[in-house]
């Protein structure tokens, strides 16, 4: 049956009610009227509805909303803003990195993990941190030119 | 919500009339707001139906055509930025809203610059005539005397005396017809008096540096897209796929999900579906209801079997292409004949995401929100589905996933539509993994033989080409009709299909004879592998075969490969986009696979050309393959692209990279799997695309501008040359010839020589 939970997101507390097993991407999109983390699959397979749990990249679609507990929740809403962008933005905007940009939240919050760890990783360091991560639309190439770009700023 | 500001409340908030523009010969008129909302009153004639211009003298340009992110938009403003001299901040777009903009066939066939920017483009050159005349009445000068900059007006050598768009008209609209010809859809053009800019004139297009507009708000979590809609009182939506494909709902107990809050079932003949307030809910709802399904016949053969089935199948038609030459008697001539046949498999359009679809039936009216391409077909079909009148049925178009053709969108809002139409609230529907990948519309699958007659010398006489596969248009091209999405379908609506799979563009200058044979769908109703367009639809799949059989002739004729097409190719544009790419790639001459290696792997180069439409394109691909592992990683590519007048050059070189990454994918890695029963591809475990490491490391593009001739289409023609230049490259590389799609490691081993 439908519990309360709180949840820490960006910054700012939050209560929802809901179904225990409901993973968190619901919470954030449906009940808290989110747009960033987005549904691709469901299944842990994609990287869509990225988040940030503690800093570590999760996969919200599948995250129970009852396994987050007091986790600190980042979406890319949370890492910047267009007054004050995070460089992995910057650096995707300047590249003109997305297409249907679906797939975003994946590859922008990776890479700001990645480069929280490695902030100088080599191609061969960005391809193995982002591998898994799906793009339908193709733009693998600039997505590897805006982390590089990232890196240098 | 979109941001952007409907037409109605664009000509409310300007607090006038629509007030026609005092100018000889035109007639005054004057309109209420209101008759400006439904597409009777949005005239094709009217030039306002595509340009007006804002209080604050910025431009809104209207196009019923729509951007699926690669960057047409801003082809769009630079085409209008540039008739109006304009800075391209100050113009926006409003795109395929159903009562905002005239049909004009949504994204389709590569036409939204050369098609969609050619009535923009003849329409703000009357709109910038129009201006110029309105200003020289005013200021009482000369049209001659006059010059524009940044939109506004002044007398040449004086610019005390000005006078801008905004003052001339900015909040109401033109009153000035156009030449229409009459055609809605990607037919539709207009002209008017006005000629539009030469070439040498340009100050804007053609030049790199203008930012799309929808890029930062992604970036910053701040876009809204299809999914992100949400409608005051919106229930969630999901729609039950049988187990087997082709079954239909015998008994359903709807007790089996009685404990899940709000929820109701909804089944209408053999749609069955469910709603509940919550997304949660239906999606909990939808694995736990308990549906009895008809003991329905697994209607496919076995996977390894498809390609005997394409070939037994009876032909449903046959279109046929014969140039000239007198093929038969080559044959008859000929020293020897060369014969290959190659296969390419069901592809799924796998959306990022499963499509979302959402409506709002009432009894006499809709409203119905997609992300689907093609808005105005959307109409149409839910139109004729509830019988309603066109113009009672509006159509919102906000950004879904990227599509390339015909994906699972329309099937979205048919069954989103259905279902709100039985629960007489708004429904949101989106499927899960399994239903996207699952159930979306797929590319055809296709098998093709070519033969070459040969002389003694070694030239080509005569290519007789064959495809035979399945329609890439089983159930047309867009949801402009119930029968074309899988509600209609499940409701019984009389099929329609249409037979066309296509044949190689036109090139080689050898007498030839192209067949393609369509065959009948596996399953005729509600089939998971229904075939319909995906991204140069029928493209990929012949000129893999017809390119790869190019570089076999070059063999068999013991010839190099570039040379092979600079011998056979007659039109300058085809030899040039060769020569340039061949001289790019640092092509060396040579005939047959050199198997050269770069430490543990094969290396090797292979090329393609093939002409779409008014598009020519040739590429040459760099592979890496690994004989212990039996990858392929296509390192790198380099293209030359040729599509007439460059718009937009950094934006036309991304997406030309996107569709060949896209590409390769497909070459490489894709393929629907399927059993007797059903498609078992249902995710992306079980339909594996490229993954980021198996990226090429670069892709140098040339592109080879000709301001002089129209802008033809770019967002498809690359998609055909890929799989061949790969698979030759494997040759180069390995002296293993793949004739079949994808280029697996199991594939390359099983072949290994
Ligand atoms: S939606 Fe979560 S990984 Fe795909
Ligand atoms: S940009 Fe469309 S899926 Fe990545």
């Amino acid at each position: 049956m439908a519990k309360r939970f709180n949840l820490n997101v960006n910054g700012r507390a939050h209560a929802v009610t809901a179904d225990p097993e409901m993973p968190l991407l619901y919470a954030l999109r449906d009940d808290l009227g989110m747009h960033e983390p987005r549904f691709g699959c469901g299944l842990a397979q994609c990287g869509a509805c990225t988040v940030l749990l503690d800093g570590n990249p999760a996969r919200s679609c599948s995250v129970p909303v009852s396994a987050v507990g007091a986790a600190k929740v980042t979406t890319l809403a949370g890492i910047g803003s267009a007054q004050k962008p995070h460089k992995v933005q910057a650096a995707f905007i300047e590249e003109q990195v997305p297409q249907c940009g679906y797939c975003l939240n994946g590859w922008v919050m990776t890479s700001v993990a990645l480069l929280e760890k490695n902030p100088h990783p080599s191609d061969e360091q960005i391809r193995d941190a982002l591998t898994g991560l799906k793009c339908r639309c193709g733009t693998h190439l600039s997505i590897i030119r805006a982390v590089k770009r990232a890196a240098q700023a | 919500m979109s941001l952007q500001m409907n037409r109605r409340d664009f000509l409310a908030g300007s607090g006038t009339l629509v007030v026609s523009v005092m100018l000889p010969g035109l007639s005054a008129h004057a309109a209420t707001p209101g008759t400006q909302a439904s597409r009777m009153a949005l005239k094709p004639d009217q030039l306002s139906s595509y340009i007006s211009v804002n209080r604050d003298g910025s431009v809104t340009g209207w196009v019923g055509k729509v951007d699926m992110a690669q960057g047409t938009e801003i082809g769009w403003i630079k085409i209008i930025a540039e008739e109006l001299d304009m800075p391209p901040e100050r113009v926006r777009m409003v795109q395929g809203n159903t009562e905002e903009t005239v049909d004009q066939g949504g994204a389709s066939g590569s036409t939204g610059i050369w098609r969609g920017g050619h009535a923009l483009r003849n329409a703000a050159a009357e709109a910038r005539l129009t201006l110029m005349e309105m200003g020289a009445a005013k200021l009482g000068v000369p049209i001659d005397q006059l010059e524009v900059n940044d939109g506004v007006i002044s007398q040449r050598g004086k610019p005390g005396r000005k006078v801008s768009y905004g003052e001339l008209i900015g909040g109401r609209q033109f009153d000035v017809q156009l030449e229409w010809n009459k055609e809605y859809g990607n037919d539709l053009l207009v002209k008017g008096r006005a000629k539009p800019k030469s070439p040498s004139e340009y100050k804007q297009i053609g030049k790199p540096g203008t930012r799309r507009r929808d890029v930062a708000e992604k970036l910053y979590g701040t876009a809204t897209v299809m999914a992100d809609i949400k409608v005051p009182g919106m229930l969630h939506g999901r729609v039950l796929r049988p187990p087997v494909a082709g079954a239909v709902p015998v008994s359903v107990d709807n007790t089996s999900v009685k404990d899940i809050p709000g929820v109701r079932v909804v089944w209408q003949k053999n749609f069955i579906g469910l709603v509940a307030p919550k997304q949660w809910d239906a999606i909990r709802a939808a694995r736990q209801l308990k549906v009895v399904w008809s003991a329905a016949t697994p209607p496919f053969p076995e996977q390894q079997d498809l390609y005997k089935h394409i070939a037994g199948a009876k032909v449903m038609k046959r279109d046929e292409e014969v140039n000239s030459g007198d093929v038969d008697a080559a044959f008859a001539a000929a020293a020897r004949v060369v014969e290959y046949s190659y296969a390419w498999p069901f592809h799924s359009h796998a959306s990022l995401s499963p499509a979302c679809g959402i409506a709002d039936m009432r009894a006499d009216s809709a409203t119905v929100w997609t992300g689907g391409q093609k808005p105005h077909h959307c109409r149409e079909g839910i139109a004729i589905m509830f019988n309603l009148p066109e113009d009672k049925v509006k159509v919102i178009y906000t950004p879904g996933p990227g599509s390339y053709g015909r994906n699972d969108s329309g099937d979205a809002t048919m069954d989103a539509a259905v279902l709100s139409k039985a629960v007489g609230e708004p429904v949101r529907v989106q499927g899960m993994r399994h239903d996207g990948t699952g159930w979306d519309p797929k590319s055809p699958a296709s098998i093709h033989r070519s033969r070459a007659a040969i002389d003694k010398d070694g030239k080509v006489l005569a290519w007789h080409f064959e495809t035979k596969g399945f329609s890439r248009r089983e159930f047309f091209r867009d949801e402009g009709s119930p029968e074309r999405t899988l509600a209609g379908q499940l409701m019984d609506w009389p099929l329609k299909p249409v037979w066309l799979l296509g044949v190689p563009g036109e090139s080689y200058s050898f007498a030839r004879r192209k067949t393609s044979d369509t065959i009948g769908p596996l399953l005729d109703r509600a089939s998971p592998l229904r075939s319909s367009h995906f991204r140069d639809p029928g493209g990929p799949q012949i000129h893999f075969a017809s390119e790869s059989f190019m570089d076999e002739l070059a063999l068999a004729t013991n010839t190099d490969a570039v040379e092979f097409r600079l011998r056979y190719l007659k039109e300058p544009r085809d030899l040039e986009v060769v020569r340039t790419v061949a001289e790019k790639a640092s092509w060396q001459s040579h005939v047959g696979a050199r198997k050269q290696m770069r430490g543990e792997v094969h290396t090797g180069q292979g090329l393609a050309y093939a002409v779409r439409g008014a598009t020519r394109v040739a590429v040459i691909a760099e592979v890496e393959v690994n004989p212990k592992t039996y990858r392929v990683w296509v390192r790198r590519y380099v293209i030359a692209h040729d599509c007439g007048q460059v718009i937009a050059p950094d934006l036309l070189r991304q997406t030309i990279e996107a569709q060949v990454v896209q590409t390769t994918s497909r070459a490489v890695f894709e393929e629907v799997k399927f059993d007797q029963r059903n498609v078992t591809s249902v995710d992306w475990l079980s339909y594996p695309i490229l993954d980021i490491k198996d990226a090429p490391e670069a892709i140098d593009i040339t592109l080879i501008d000709r301001p002089e001739m129209p802008p033809a289409g770019a967002g498809e023609a690359t998609c055909r040359v890929v799989a061949a230049a790969v698979a030759n490259a494997i040759f180069d590389a390995t002296a293993v010839r793949l004739r079949q799609v994808p280029f697996t490691p199991e594939r390359l081993k099983a072949a290994w020589v």
